[in-house]
């Protein structure tokens, strides 16, 4: 099942159980899955049109009055577009609005440049007490999205909307925590922590590097603030070498958030997978992970490059 | 609420706008510099909100179906303190902290800090947004509250301002009534020099406001204006205010452009209070 389906149908479970919930599109709702909320919640589901500034500022005063809203649009226009609107209205303000934006970074595929977000991450982390999730596959975003829902506060979740690759439906009993990062397989010698669709990468980088008796450590990290210092540390102290592996500017992002960590408690060597601080362009995913250097192969690089360096 | 006004009534807004311009002023050469110019324009009409039109209880500022005012010029803070002081939300000395360190009495309006602001406003076009939602939510709520929301004609000249009048048109925001207080300057000059909004009535009429344009320092205008507002049915109202910037106080208002954040020695305080009595 696509991500954005997902999202449609808990939406439709938790505005059943909670009339405070209110979504608003901005003329994407057709993109994000969402048009057919509408129906059923004729009142509650909104669409300010092309007109995103405006969208984010009216939930920050339904908001204001009790209600829980969430803005939904793609990710450059849900967050570089309404900077100032998320700082001020929302996040200053203290009004508890939930942000949602798709198709973060590369995934904007045909879309191209401008509609990839190769800096949302690292604008709204700069805004204080503005949450960032990414969530990795369809167990995760269901879990995740009434914990998410209910926090106090704004919270901005940029996700992927079409199928994604299953990871934690494998995992039994798998239990999201909106604030701990997981584990999803033990290893010594390197931590690969990854983000979103940057994951089933991880994943496919450790096998390689398996066959070579190489054991890294996979950490998913899902909320980049406030980040899990506690896994990040604990797997740095065992393995003394860090691969962070996200869909988004190196500078900024989940990189940067990793080395924040280190640098402070545990200074650690980290290579970073990402967008090399350099803007996207057209392409299939797959393409565009082989042309930015994002894919398996380039995280097994990063691995001989930092035993080189630091061994 | 006051639905219609007598004599008494009218003496009793005239003196509280004259008392709004008053602790304004004070509060403002008590730091020695602020946005006076902005803040005068409006106390005209901030009296009769806070004095007849709004439905309001100092003593329980959160009350549920309270009417709410959203001051999308947030630098007009100190008028709007001034207001809610006069009307006992809070001690009149605290006006004396005013942008101060630790102050809850900041520039720009804050809904954390100041009891009965209903909205953190400051950065330009987006209060009125907010105000949008509000009316949505009271909408929604079914409370029968009106939201009040006053933007500067400055700030017109943000898109968002346009985004949030075609949007409640659209729904039809009836309990929304809005001020535009068209007092003709910007920081950087006449707004018709700088970035003419002219024709304001014309261009909230096209975008489907219910629209009025009058004196807006004709306490009884504005009332009566304001009543007929809250009787217009699925139209959102924009009552145009005609201002002058810095009104009641000559050296103010003769400063032009200069008022809009100006020095207030405590020897001008004394000639202003004189001018207010």
């Amino acid at each position: 099942m696509e991500m954005r389906n997902v999202l449609c149908q808990e939406l439709e479970n938790l505005m059943n159980q909670d009339d405070k919930i209110i979504i608003i599109d901005a003329d994407l709702s057709k993109a994000n899955g969402t048009f057919s909320l509408r129906e059923k919640f004729p009142t509650r589901a909104l669409d300010v049109g092309i007109a995103e500034q405006n969208m984010a500022s009216i939930a920050a005063g339904l908001a204001s009055y009790g209600f829980k809203p969430i803005i939904l649009s793609f990710t450059p226009f849900a967050t570089r577009r309404i900077c100032d609107q998320i700082a001020v209205s929302i996040a200053y303000a203290k009004q508890n609005v939930k942000i949602i934006g798709t198709d973060p970074g590369l995934a904007a595929e045909l879309n191209g440049g401008t509609h990839m977000s190769v800096e949302d991450i690292g604008v709204l982390r700069s805004i204080p007490s503005v949450v960032i999730f990414e969530p990795v596959d369809n167990t995760q975003l269901k879990q995740a999205l009434p914990k998410v829902i209910n926090y106090n506060g704004p919270v901005y979740t940029r996700m992927f909307r079409k199928e994604t690759p299953d990871i934690f439906d494998k995992i039994n009993n798998y239990k999201f925590d909106l604030f701990k990062g997981d584990l999803i397989q033990e290893g010594s010698d390197v931590t690969i922590i990854a983000s979103g669709i940057l994951v089933s990468e991880a994943l496919k980088a450790s096998e390689i590097l398996s066959q070579k008796n190489i054991k890294p450590e996979i950490i998913n990290i899902h909320t980049i603030k406030p980040i899990d210092e506690e896994i990040i540390i604990k797997s740095a102290q065992k393995t003394r070498k860090v691969i962070t592996c996200e869909n988004h500017n190196i500078l900024g992002g989940l990189g940067s958030a990793v080395c924040e960590v280190l640098s402070k408690n545990l200074p650690t060597p980290v290579e970073t997978i990402g967008i090399k601080d350099i803007f996207g362009e057209v392409g299939k995913l797959q393409e565009l992970k082989n042309k930015f250097e994002m894919t398996a192969d380039d995280i097994v690089k990063a691995y001989y490059k930092l035993k080189t360096k630091f061994n | 609420m006051t639905t219609n006004l007598d004599i008494l009534d009218i003496n009793n807004i005239i003196n509280a706008s004259k008392e709004i311009r008053k602790l304004t002023v004070e509060c403002i050469a008590h730091l020695g510099v602020g946005h006076i110019g902005g803040c005068l324009s409006i106390a005209d009409l901030l009296a009769v909100l806070y004095y007849s039109a709004m439905n309001i209880d100092p003593k329980d500022p959160n009350k549920i179906d309270r009417d709410r005012l959203i001051v999308s010029k947030g630098h007009a803070g100190p008028a709007v303190y001034a207001a809610l002081a006069s009307r006992g939300y809070f001690d009149k000395s605290e006006l004396k902290t005013l942008n101060k360190i630790n102050t809850n009495l900041p520039s720009h309006c804050d809904m954390n800090k100041t009891p009965g602001i209903d909205m953190t406003t400051g950065s330009l076009g987006q209060g009125f947004s907010c105000a949008v939602g509000i009316a949505i939510a009271s909408k929604l709520k079914q409370d029968g509250a009106y939201i009040f929301s006053i933007i500067g004609d400055g700030e017109s000249q943000e898109g968002q301002i346009w985004e949030a009048a075609m949007y409640s048109a659209h729904k039809k925001l009836d309990n929304l009534i809005a001020f535009t207080d068209n007092n003709k300057f910007q920081i950087d000059g006449e707004t018709r020099e700088v970035n003419s909004v002219d024709n304001l009535f014309d261009k909230w009429l096209s975008f489907g406001w219910d629209v009025h344009q009058i004196d807006g320092h004709n306490i009884l205008q504005i009332f009566e204006t304001v009543n007929k507002a809250k009787k217009t049915k699925n139209q959102p109202s924009m009552i145009i205010l005609d201002t002058i910037k810095g009104k009641g106080i000559s050296f103010v208002e003769n400063a032009g452009v200069s008022n809009h954040n100006m020095k207030i020695s405590q020897e001008q305080l004394e000639i202003a209070l004189k001018e207010l009595i």
